[in-house]
C-alpha cells in the first residue's frame, strides 16, 4: 500500500505518511469519508452470491484492509448474547439506554455548575479578590459591595445554564418514554426506550425511528434488505440499504428462539464503522457497517426489520457524536491578553508605589504614630497597653500593597469578558438573521456554532475552499459523452416526455438533457455505432450501486423513479442512461432489471468489485439475457487506460483520450467505461477464487483486490462520460470581492490539474493575465528542483515588473501556482516546506489538486504556522474536517455531502458566496466593534483606576476611596457597561453598500488597524490625561475649603462616568435611538445610583450629594471636567481625520456626502492610502 | 437534472416551514441612524461655541473669588510658650491640662466683608481620610439609642474601661477639635452664631435627638472635646460638623457665623484657646474668617481652568480654521 501511495496520491491516505497523525490531530472521520472532489466518487460495492451486496461501508475499510477482518481481541471485545440481556450485562454492566444531555440534577447543579463557571480564570481572580477582602485587616469594601458583582455574574450564568439543562432535560423525557417494540419472553411487547437493554431484540416498523444501535437480524423483505435514512445522524437524506446475514434472515424470534454471541468493537464515534463476528448455529459470520443500524435513523420503505441491541444509550454512535462546537479563541482577544499583561504590570506597579510611599510614610512618622488622632497605634482600653491594630511595619507595608489589589481590582478589565460574550450574542444573532446568508435551496440560515471568534471574520487573510460542493454545486450533471471514439456533446433540453422510453408510468424524477442524435442511434442497436452505444449505456446502469424507488406522484398514471445511492455522480450517470432509454427499474442483490427501450431485460449480478483507491475503478460482473457473461468496468482515465486493450481500435482510443481531454479542460469530471465478455473457463476461474476471497475471514478485502485485477485486463473501450459539476450562484463574483479584498483564495481539490485549472477559469480564480506555476513532479529531487526555479522565476518577474511600470505594475505580473497532491507528499513535512511558503506567499492564486484531506490540513497549517495571518477554511464534506479544525475560522457548507464538515465547523452557511457578506460586512463590524471595545474598557477601567489612585495619594496611602464602596462596584456593572455593550452589538462604521462595493475596506481589519500596540499605547496616554483631569480638577477647585469626603466622592464619581460616557458618545458613528438611550441612560442611572445611595442614612455619605450638587461649582467642575477632559482628544481626532484619514474614514465621508462628492474620487484616494508611503 | 426539481418535487418539501429570518430593519442592520460627521465647519462651531461658552463663566469665576474676602492666621506656632522649641515640649505644653492656653490674635480686616462671615477653624496634615480614621465610627449608634452597644468598628474607643459603651465612640468622636474662639471689635464682643453649622439632614435624619453621650471621654487618653451629656447628639453641631470627615489632609471646618458686616481696617482681637493637639504630628491649626459668593470661597483655580480651556479651544478653532484654508481636502 505504502509503495502504491507514493506514486499516487490518493484519498486515503496512510497515517503518518503525509502527517503524523499522531502528532496532528487524528481524526477517525477524516479518514473515514472520501474526497467529493475525486473524479469517480468512492463507491461502495458488494460481494455477490450468497452473500449481500456490502453497502456503505466507507469506514471498515479506511481503517485499513489488512485491519478489518482481523480477530477482535477478546479483550477489546464486547461481547452481547443475542435475546439474552441478563447474560449480556451480567459481567459488564453496559449502558442502558436511557439518554442524559442535561448536565446536572437538582442536587448537583449548584456545586456542578460553580465548578464549572470557575474554570474561568477571570472568575477566580474575581473569587480571591472577593475572599481577600472578608479579612478583617483587609476589608477595604463592604462585605456585599465586594461580592455582588461576582455573585451577579454567577447567578446569571447560572440561570442561564438551568435554564438550558432544563430544556435538555424534558428533551432527553421526552426521548427516553418514547415506545419501542422488544421482545420479551417470546413476544414483542412495548416498551420504553430507557428500558432497553443491550442484547434485547428489538423490532421496529416503517417510518419509526430506532431507539439503539442494532445489528440487524431480519427484515421484511426476503433478502434481508433493510432502507434507513440518516438525516438525524449525517444529514444525508438520500436512502442507505442495510442487510441482514442469511443465517438469521429466515429466522423468526417469535416463534424459535434465537441465540447466538456477537462479539464487537468497543463503542466509538466512527458512524461509518463498524466491525463485529457473530456465533450463530455454530457458524462464525462476520458483520461490517452495513448490518448495524444506528439510533436516530429511520427506517424507511422496509416493513419491518428486527435487530439485536448492541450499543444502547450514550453509548450510541449518535450520542458519542453529540458532541459540542470546538472552542477557539479569537485572534483579538490572544492580542488582548498580552495587553492585559500590561494592565497587570501597571496594577502591580500602582499597588507597589503606594505601599512603598506607605512604608515611608510610617518609617516617618514613627515616634507620632501612638498618639495621632487619626491613626492611635497604642488602645489604652485594656490596662496593659497594646497596638491597637498593627502588625509592625513590614506587614502594614504588606496589607496596604494587598489592599491596593483589592481596590485597584478593575484595572483588570474582569467585565469585559462578560461584555464580549454578550456583544458575540448580539453579532451572531444578527448574522444569523441576515436574510442575505438564508439559502432558499436548503432552507438554511447561517449557524454560529462557535461564539467566540466572531470578529477573526474581519481579519481573514487567507481563504482555504474545497472545491465540490462548495465552490461547485456537487449537484452532478451529465453533459457530454464519448462512445466509440465518437463525441456527442450537443445535449439540449428534452421535453417530450415519450421520447425518454419506459413507457408512459415511469419516469425518471430528474430530467436530463439528451443529444438528439444519440437518442436516435441508441434506438437502433444494429449499427456498430448502436453496439457501442448499447454497451455503454448497460455499463452505465448497472455498473453501479444505485437503488431505484419509485415513488407515486398524483397522477396514478405515472410514477417517477428516484435513483438513491451515495454518489452524485453515479446518479448523474443512471439518470443519463435512463434518459437514453436504459431505465434501471429493479436491484436487489442478485440481479438487476434495465428496461431498454421499453423492453424489460433481467441480468444477473454475478459479481461486484467494490471502487477502492487504489484501483480506481469498479466492475460488475453480469449475466447477460444473452447468456454471456461480461465485465463492466468504470473508472477513472488514468487507472482505465493501463487495464484497456491497446491493440484493439488504437484510433479509437485516440479519439476518446482526445475528447477527454477537452471535456476536462471544460470543467467536467470524466469517466472512462470498459468492458470484456468472459470466456466460461475464464468465468469459473474468476468465480472459485471470488468465493473463496469474499468468504475468507481474514484479508478480505486485499484478496477481492486481487481477484479485481486479475480480472479487470484487456478491456475494450466503450467510451467516456463527462459530467458537470455546476458552479454555485455568485461564485466568480464572490471570488473576485475577495480577492479584491485582499484575502488570498486557495483551492484544494480532489481533482484532477485539468479539471481543477478549468474551474479556476471559470470562477474567476484565474485569468489569462496570470503566469502559472505547475508543480507536478514524482520525487523530492524535482520537487525540489521545479520550486527553486518557480522562486527565480517570481524573482525575475516582479524585478521585471519593477524595472518597466514600478509600483503599480504589481497588477500586470499574477502569478498563480497549480501544485498537486503527490508533489505536496514530498514537500510538506520536509525542509521543501519552507520554499513553499516563500513561493505560495509571492502567488496570488495558488490551486492544489489531487490532495488528500490530511494534505488539505497540512497546506492550511503551512501558512498557519509560518504567519500571524488569519486562515479560513471552508469546506462541505468528511474530507474538510480537518482544514475547517485546522485553521482558524472553519466554515461548513451545509451542502449535500452531509454534516461532517458543519459540525466540525466554526460557523456554517448555505452557500459559498455567502462569504462575501459574511466577511466584508459582518466580519468588518465585528471586528471594528470588537477591537474598539476592547480599547475603551481598557481605558473605562484604568482612568477610575487611576482616579481611585491619585486620590489614596493623599490620604497618607492607606486606600480610603472617597468614591463610595458601592459605586466603585456598580461602576463596572451599571454606570458604564450598557452603552459599550449596545455600541459592540450595533454600531456600524460604514453601510453594507458601501463595505460591498469597496472590498478593499477589508483591509483596515488585516493590517490590524483598529486594535494595536500603538493604539493601546495611546489611549492608555489618553487615559492618564483624562484621569488626571477628572481627580485634579476638583481636588484644586475644592482645596481648602470645608468639603467633606462623601461629597466630592460623589462629584468624582460622577465626573468619571460622564467623562467616559461622553468619550464614547465622541466615537459613535451611528447614532439609534437605542444608542441615545443607552448612553444618557447610563448617566441618568448614575445619577439615580448615587441619589439612593445618598438617602441610605446609616452610610457616612448622608444627604451629600444633594447638599452638592445645590452648588454651582459642582457643575461647573462637572462641565470643566468633561470639556477640559475631552478637548485634546478631540483635536487630535479631528487632526488624525482630516490630515491622515483612512480608507475607512473616506469612505465614511464618501457615504454621507455622496451628493456632492463623486465617489470615484474617494475610490482613487483610497488606493494610494491602501499603499501608504514609505518614510 | 436541476431542471427537473421545481415540479416533481414530493410535496413534503413544500409544506416544510421555511426558516427565513423575518425581515426587519431592526435584524438587517438598518434602524435609521443620524451619522455625525466632523465636518470642518462642524469642528470650528463646536470649538468656537465651547470658547463662548467656557472664557465669559472662567472670566466671572475669577472675579467672584476675587470679590471674597478672606482672612487666614495660623496660630498653632505662635499660641505655644515661645521657650518650647522643641517637639516634647510642645506636646508637653499642650497635653498639661492646667495651663493657661488662652492665647490673643488681632486683625485689621483689609476690606469690607459683609455678613454672614464664615468662621472656619483650617487643620493641614491632619488625614482625616486616614483609612484607620475614618472607619473607626458607627452611624448606628449616632441615630438610634437602641443601638449603642453597635460599637464594633469603633475600636479603639469602643466601650470604657467598665466594657461600657462609648457614645459616641470612635476615633472621630473621640478626637473631636475643641479649640475655641471668641471675636471682638474694640472690646466689643462678636458674637458668633453655632447655630446651624451643620447640615441639616444630619441634625435631622442622622444624629438622634434622643441619643445622648456616655461614657465620652472618660478613659486616660483625651483625644479632644468633651460633650455635655445633657445635650442630645443631633444639638451637638460641633460634632456634627467634625464626623463630617473631611475629603483632604488640608481641611477646613465651620466653626459659626459672624452675623454683623466687619469695615475695612476694623481691629479684631481673637482669644483663642489653643486645646487641641497638633504637635504630636506637626499639624497646622489656622483660623479663617470668609465672605462667600455663588462660588463658594476664595478660589480663581475654577476660573483659570475655564479660560485655560475656553482658550484652548478658540486656539484651535483658529489653528483648525487655518489649516482647513491651506489645505483644503
Amino acid at each position: 500500500m505504502d509503495s502504491n501511495s507514493q506514486t499516487e496520491i490518493n484519498d486515503y491516505q496512510v497515517p503518518g505518511f503525509i502527517l503524523n497523525s499522531s502528532s496532528r490531530r487524528s481524526i477517525s472521520s477524516i479518514q473515514s469519508k472520501t474526497s467529493g472532489g475525486h473524479s469517480i466518487r468512492e463507491v461502495s460495492f458488494g460481494e455477490l452470491g450468497s452473500k449481500p451486496i456490502r453497502h456503505g461501508s466507507r469506514g471498515a475499510d479506511s481503517e485499513g484492509f489488512s485491519a478489518s477482518y482481523k480477530e477482535i481481541n477478546d479483550d477489546d471485545a464486547r461481547l452481547i448474547y443475542i435475546n439474552d440481556p441478563e447474560r449480556t450485562n451480567e459481567k459488564f454492566e453496559f449502558a442502558g439506554n436511557s439518554i442524559r444531555t442535561g448536565k446536572y440534577s437538582v442536587l448537583t447543579f449548584l456545586p456542578r455548575n460553580l465548578f464549572e463557571q470557575f474554570h474561568r480564570v477571570a472568575y477566580i481572580y474575581f473569587l480571591v479578590i472577593a475572599i481577600l477582602n472578608q479579612l478583617p485587616q483587609l476589608a477595604v469594601f463592604g462585605r456585599g459591595a465586594s461580592i455582588l458583582p461576582l455573585a451577579f455574574v454567577l447567578l446569571v450564568t447560572a440561570i442561564k445554564d438551568a435554564y438550558e439543562d432544563y430544556r435538555r432535560h424534558r428533551s432527553d423525557k421526552i426521548e427516553n418514554s418514547r415506545l419501542a417494540w422488544v421482545l420479551v419472553n417470546e413476544q414483542f411487547q412495548h416498551i420504553r426506550w430507557k428500558e432497553i437493554r443491550v442484547g434485547e431484540i428489538i423490532k421496529v416498523s416503517a417510518n419509526e425511528t430506532l431507539p439503539c444501535d442494532m445489528v440487524l437480524l431480519s427484515t421484511s423483505e426476503t433478502t434481508g434488505v433493510a432502507y434507513v435514512q440518516t438525516t438525524n445522524l449525517d444529514g444525508e437524506s438520500n436512502l442507505k440499504t442495510r442487510y441482514a446475514k442469511q443465517e438469521t434472515q429466515m429466522k423468526n424470534p417469535e416463534n424459535e428462539k434465537i441465540s447466538g454471541l456477537i462479539k464487537c468493537e468497543k463503542p466509538n464515534r466512527n458512524i461509518y464503522g463498524f466491525q463485529a463476528n457473530m456465533d450463530i448455529d455454530g457458524k462464525r459470520v462476520s458483520l461490517g457497517p452495513s448490518n448495524i443500524i444506528l439510533r436516530g435513523c429511520e427506517l424507511k420503505n422496509t416493513e419491518w426489520a428486527i435487530g439485536v441491541a448492541v450499543f444502547a444509550g450514550r453509548e450510541t454512535k449518535a450520542m458519542l457524536n453529540n458532541s459540542g462546537a470546538p472552542s477557539k479563541r479569537s485572534q483579538l482577544e490572544t492580542r488582548m491578553n498580552r495587553e492585559i499583561i500590561f494592565l497587570s504590570i501597571f496594577l502591580v506597579a500602582l499597588c507597589v508605589i503606594v505601599s512603598i510611599c506607605h512604608g515611608v510614610w510610617l518609617r516617618n512618622h514613627k515616634d507620632e504614630l501612638d498618639l495621632m488622632q487619626f491613626y492611635r497605634k497604642k488602645d489604652y482600653s485594656e490596662s496593659d497597653v497594646e497596638n491597637y491594630n498593627y502588625y509592625g511595619w513590614g506587614m502594614e507595608i504588606f496589607f496596604v500593597f494587598l489592599m491596593s489589589v483589592i481596590v485597584f481590582q478593575i484595572m483588570i478589565p474582569i467585565s469585559l469578558y462578560i461584555s464580549m460574550e454578550l456583544v458575540r450574542v448580539g453579532q451572531a444573532f444578527f448574522m444569523i438573521r441576515d436574510n442575505r446568508m438564508y439559502d432558499e435551496a436548503s432552507n438554511s440560515r447561517f449557524q454560529c456554532r462557535a461564539l467566540n471568534i466572531n470578529e477573526d471574520l474581519g481579519q481573514i487573510k487567507y481563504i482555504f475552499s474545497d472545491k465540490t460542493g462548495t465552490l461547485t454545486e456537487n449537484k452532478m450533471e451529465f453533459q457530454c459523452a464519448s462512445i466509440g471514439g465518437i463525441d456527442y456533446s450537443n445535449a439540449k433540453d428534452s421535453n417530450e416526455d415519450g421520447q425518454t422510453g419506459g413507457g408512459p408510468f415511469l419516469r425518471p424524477k430528474m430530467k436530463v438533457k439528451v443529444d438528439r442524435g444519440l437518442l436516435n442511434i441508441s434506438k437502433n442497436k444494429h449499427t456498430s455505432e448502436g453496439r457501442y452505444v448499447n454497451d455503454f449505456f448497460i455499463a452505465l446502469a448497472a455498473c453501479n450501486t444505485i437503488v431505484p424507488l419509485t415513488v407515486d406522484t398524483p397522477d396514478p398514471a405515472v410514477k417517477l423513479i428516484d435513483y438513491q445511492g451515495e454518489s452524485p455522480d453515479e446518479q448523474a450517470l443512471v439518470y443519463a442512461a435512463a434518459a437514453y432509454g436504459y431505465m434501471l427499474i429493479e436491484r436487489t442483490s442478485g440481479h438487476i432489471v434495465i428496461d431498454i427501450q421499453g423492453e424489460r431485460q433481467r441480468f444477473d449480478v454475478l459479481g461486484l468489485h467494490e471502487f477502492d483507491s487504489d484501483r480506481k475503478r469498479m466492475s460488475v460482473i453480469l449475466g447477460c439475457p444473452d447468456k454471456t457473461v461480461k465485465v463492466f468496468v468504470k473508472g477513472a482515465d488514468t487507472s482505465m487506460f493501463s487495464v484497456i486493450d491497446r491493440s484493439l481500435n488504437l484510433n479509437m482510443l485516440k479519439a476518446t483520450e482526445d475528447h477527454l481531454h477537452a471535456y476536462s479542460s471544460k470543467g467536467l469530471r470524466t469517466l472512462v467505461v470498459g468492458m470484456r465478455e468472459l470466456s466460461p473457463s475464464e468465468f469459473e476461474q474468476w468465480h472459485s477464487s471470488y468465493e473463496s476471497a469474499s468468504t475468507a475471514l481474514m484479508g478480505r478485502a486485499a484478496l477481492l483486490r486481487k481477484v479485481a485485477s486479475n480480472i479487470e485486463h484487456h478491456l475494450s473501450l466503450l467510451g467516456a462520460s463527462g459530467i458537470e459539476d455546476k458552479l454555485q450562484q455568485g461564485v466568480p463574483e464572490a471570488i473576485e470581492s475577495l480577492r479584491k479584498a485582499g484575502i488570498n483564495v486557495w483551492v484544494l481539490t480532489g481533482d484532477k490539474q485539468e479539471t481543477a485549472i478549468s474551474i479556476g477559469y471559470s470562477s474567476k480564480l484565474l485569468t489569462s493575465a496570470m503566469t502559472q506555476i505547475v508543480i507536478n513532479n514524482n520525487s523530492k529531487d524535482s520537487c525540489r528542483k521545479s520550486l527553486q526555479d518557480a522562486l527565480i522565476m517570481c524573482k525575475k518577474l516582479s524585478t521585471d515588473s519593477d524595472a518597466t511600470s514600478g509600483g503599480s505594475g504589481n497588477r500586470a505580473n499574477q502569478l498563480a501556482l497549480i501544485i498537486d497532491g503527490t508533489s505536496l507528499v514530498y514537500i510538506l513535512d520536509t525542509d521543501l516546506e519552507e520554499q513553499l511558503f516563500e513561493l505560495s506567499s509571492k502567488c496570488n492564486v495558488v490551486l492544489c489538486c489531487r490532495v488528500a484531506p490530511l494534505q488539505k490540513a497540512g497546506i492550511v497549517a503551512l501558512i498557519k504556522n509560518r504567519t500571524d495571518d488569519m486562515t479560513l477554511a471552508i469546506g462541505d464534506g468528511a474530507n474538510d474536517v480537518s482544514m475547517i479544525q485546522m485553521a482558524d475560522v472553519g466554515i461548513g457548507i451545509s451542502g449535500q455531502e452531509g454534516r461532517q464538515a458543519v459540525m466540525a465547523s466554526d460557523f456554517a452557511m448555505g452557500q459559498f458566496r455567502f462569504l462575501v457578506p459574511l466577511l466584508l460586512v459582518h466580519g468588518h463590524w465585528n471586528y471594528q466593534r470588537m477591537s474598539y471595545m476592547i480599547l475603551y474598557n481598557f481605558y473605562r477601567n484604568a482612568v477610575f483606576v487611576l482616579v481611585l489612585f491619585w486620590y489614596v495619594l493623599f490620604t497618607s496611602f492607606t486606600l480610603t476611596t472617597a468614591i463610595t464602596d458601592w459605586s466603585s462596584v456598580l461602576y463596572s456593572v451599571i454606570y458604564t457597561s450598557v452603552p459599550t455593550i449596545v455600541i459592540g452589538v450595533l454600531d456600524k462604521d460604514l453601510s453594507r453598500t458601501s463595505l460591498l462595493k469597496h472590498p478593499q475596506l477589508y483591509g483596515a481589519g488585516q493590517r490590524q488597524e483598529s486594535y494595536n500596540g500603538k493604539l493601546f499605547w495611546v489611549t492608555m496616554l489618553d487615559t492618564l490625561w483624562q484621569s488626571i483631569a477628572a481627580f485634579f480638577v476638583p481636588l484644586l477647585a475644592y482645596w481648602g475649603s470645608d468639603i467633606d469626603g462623601s461629597s466630592l466622592g460623589d462629584l468624582w464619581t460622577l465626573a468619571a462616568v460622564i467623562m467616559v460616557n461622553i468619550h464614547l458618545a465622541m466615537d459613535v458613528i451611528r447614532w439609534y435611538r437605542i444608542t441615545h438611550a443607552a448612553i444618557w441612560g447610563s448617566i441618568v442611572a448614575t445619577f439615580v445610583c448615587v441619589m439612593v445611595i445618598d438617602v441610605l442614612p446609616f452610610l457616612p455619605g448622608y444627604w451629600a450629594f444633594f447638599r452638592i450638587a445645590g452648588t454651582g461649582l459642582f457643575w461647573l467642575c462637572l462641565l470643566g471636567i468633561t470639556i477640559g477632559a475631552l478637548v485634546p482628544r478631540f483635536v487630535v481626532k479631528v487632526f488624525v481625520q482630516y490630515c491622515r484619514p483612512d480608507d475607512i474614514q473616506i469612505a465614511r465621508e464618501a457615504e454621507k456626502f455622496r451628493n456632492s462628492r463623486d465617489p470615484q474620487d474617494a475610490q482613487i484616494e483610497m488606493n494610494q492610502v491602501l499603499d501608504p508611503p514609505r518614510t | 437534472m436541476s431542471s427537473g426539481d421545481g415540479s416533481s418535487e414530493p410535496s413534503s418539501k413544500i409544506s416544510k416551514i421555511s426558516k427565513k429570518p423575518r425581515y426587519s430593519r431592526f435584524t438587517q442592520q438598518e434602524l435609521p441612524a443620524c451619522k455625525p460627521i466632523l465636518t470642518p465647519g462642524l469642528v470650528i462651531t463646536i470649538l468656537i461655541s465651547l470658547a463662548i461658552i467656557f472664557i465669559p463663566i472662567g472670566l466671572s469665576s475669577i472675579s467672584a473669588s476675587e470679590n471674597v474676602v478672606e482672612l487666614v492666621d495660623r496660630y498653632d506656632d505662635v499660641c505655644i510658650p515661645s521657650n518650647s522649641s522643641n517637639h516634647d515640649e510642645k506636646i508637653g505644653f499642650i497635653q498639661d491640662a492646667a495651663t493657661n492656653k488662652t492665647c490673643f490674635r488681632t486683625w485689621i480686616v483689609p476690606k469690607k466683608m459683609n455678613h454672614p462671615i464664615f468662621v472656619y477653624y483650617q487643620l493641614d496634615n491632619f488625614y482625616q481620610n486616614h483609612r484607620r480614621y475614618v472607619k473607626s465610627r458607627s452611624d448606628h449608634q449616632l441615630w438610634s439609642p437602641k443601638s449603642e452597644r453597635a460599637t464594633k468598628l469603633c475600636e479603639p474607643e469602643a466601650q470604657n474601661d467598665d466594657d461600657k459603651p462609648i457614645v459616641p465612640c470612635g476615633l472621630i468622636a473621640w478626637s473631636l477639635f475643641n479649640d475655641t474662639y471668641r471675636f471682638s471689635r474694640n472690646d466689643d464682643a462678636i458674637e458668633i452664631n453655632k447655630k446651624d453649622i451643620a447640615w441639616g439632614s444630619d441634625r435631622t435624619k442622622k444624629f438622634g435627638s434622643d441619643v445622648y453621650p456616655k461614657n465620652f471621654q472618660t478613659r486616660g487618653l483625651i483625644g479632644g472635646a468633651k460633650l455635655n451629656e445633657s445635650i442630645p447628639l443631633s444639638q451637638q453641631e460641633d460634632l456634627i460638623v467634625w464626623m463630617r470627615t473631611a475629603a483632604l489632609p488640608s481641611f477646613r471646618k465651620l466653626y459659626g457665623r459672624i452675623e454683623t458686616d466687619l469695615e475695612a481696617n476694623d481691629k479684631i482681637t481673637i482669644e483663642i484657646q489653643n486645646n487641641y493637639n497638633t504637635y504630636s504630628f506637626n499639624g497646622r491649626k489656622k483660623l479663617v474668617i470668609s465672605t462667600t459668593t455663588w462660588i463658594g470661597g476664595k478660589n480663581d483655580f475654577l476660573g483659570r481652568m475655564y479660560m485655560t480651556v475656553g482658550g484652548t479651544s478658540l486656539f484651535f478653532a483658529i489653528a483648525f480654521s487655518i489649516l482647513f484654508v491651506i489645505k483644503p481636502r
